[in-house]
């Protein structure tokens, strides 16, 4: 209680002296759920140049990378922002699973130990944040307890959050499933990959970040 | 062999979030399933999934977690009211979390209403919430 109350009156403050373009957009969610993906788009879109690596093996991103000065233009509107990809959140990590995709033990376990601590981080910062987008992979169960968790602790701290539905270009995706798993969050269908329906994500921006 | 070990709320709630946590990991670590009574904080999940990646190693792969709380889905505001009440006097002890090691269970699949651990081994074992 006392830690949460802390944080709060923070958060209050820092709010006070932060100047426009500090605020931080946070892009959270399971690993390969295509958060870098998302934020490559987004960055080629307004700043020409991508800001992450992608892989199909999960945990690329075991850092948390940040991109200033994000500066988005809609219906003469802008908002600034310092976007952030974070490693997915994951409550298992298995070195063997990468040496299964194909990796040399050696890599393997150093994928894998670096992955804890990019989880670690990725926790850390969501204090940090002050909206955040939640990316899932709609061709997935969106049950699972990492996402709850995430939203929760986001809820708990009052960040304002855009549920991302990624992936809605696979067959087996289904938006309707991560709504009713999600009724009370705005929820946006987009396939960052091909660049489907970003453009309603970015209107969508513009009510997440005030 | 898969050990399933009830935790009522009593036995956690006089503790810190750090001591249930500890409590939590150390059971899971002797490849138990824990069926704790209730569920824990927000934060105290975060800081459970946080603590699992300090301490993976070669025999410890992490774990799986889930919590069920069916009746939190259908209340009206003045059931939320009460329960929001109950909670904040006695502790959370609606609907159940369950938390197995990695090494033990492959996933845990999970509605409002029921989980299902899918083992290792390949047997499912089902724990069907009330409605």
């Amino acid at each position: 209680m006392i830690v949460k109350f802390k944080n709060w009156i923070n958060k209050i403050i820092s709010n006070i002296f932060k100047k426009r373009g500090d605020v931080k957009l946070g892009l959270y969610g399971p690993p390969n759920s295509g958060k870098s993906t998302l934020a490559n788009r987004i960055t080629s879109d307004w700043l020409g140049e991508e800001m992450s690596v992608v892989s199909a093996i999960a945990h690329e991103t075991r850092e948390i990378q940040m991109k200033e000065h994000v500066k988005i233009v809609k219906d003469g509107k802008e908002l600034l922002f310092n976007l952030v990809d974070t490693p997915g959140i994951a409550t298992r990590i298995d070195y063997e699973d990468f040496i299964k995709k194909g990796m040399s033990k050696s890599k393997a376990k150093k994928r894998a130990r670096e992955a804890t601590k990019g989880v670690i981080e990725s926790i850390r910062w969501l204090d940090e944040m002050d909206a955040v987008l939640v990316v899932l992979d709609s061709s997935e169960d969106p049950y699972s307890q990492v996402n709850i968790t995430i939203i929760g602790n986001l809820a708990a701290r009052n960040i304002p959050v855009l549920i991302v539905a990624n992936k809605i270009d696979l067959k087996k995706a289904s938006m309707k499933r991560i709504e009713a798993a999600f009724p009370q969050y705005p929820i946006v269908g987009v396939s960052a990959k091909h660049g489907k329906n970003v453009d309603e994500l970015y209107k969508m921006l513009f009510k997440v970040i005030k | 062999m898969v050990t399933l070990q009830f935790l009522p709320y009593s036995q956690v709630e006089n503790m810190t979030g750090v001591g249930r946590i500890r409590k939590l990991l150390n059971l899971v670590k002797e490849d138990k399933i824990v069926l704790l009574q209730g569920r824990l904080h927000e934060d105290e999940e975060a800081e459970l999934i946080k603590a699992t990646m300090e301490e993976i190693n070669k025999n410890f792969r992490g774990i799986e977690l889930a919590v069920v709380n069916p009746s939190a889905t259908d209340l009206t505001y003045m059931q939320k009211f009460r329960q929001g009440f109950t909670n904040f006097v006695l502790g959370d002890r609606q609907g159940i979390t369950v938390i197995g090691p990695a090494s033990v269970v492959k996933s845990i699949k999970r509605d409002p209403n029921k989980i299902e651990l899918l083992m290792k081994n390949g047997k499912v074992k089902r724990k069907n919430g009330r409605k």
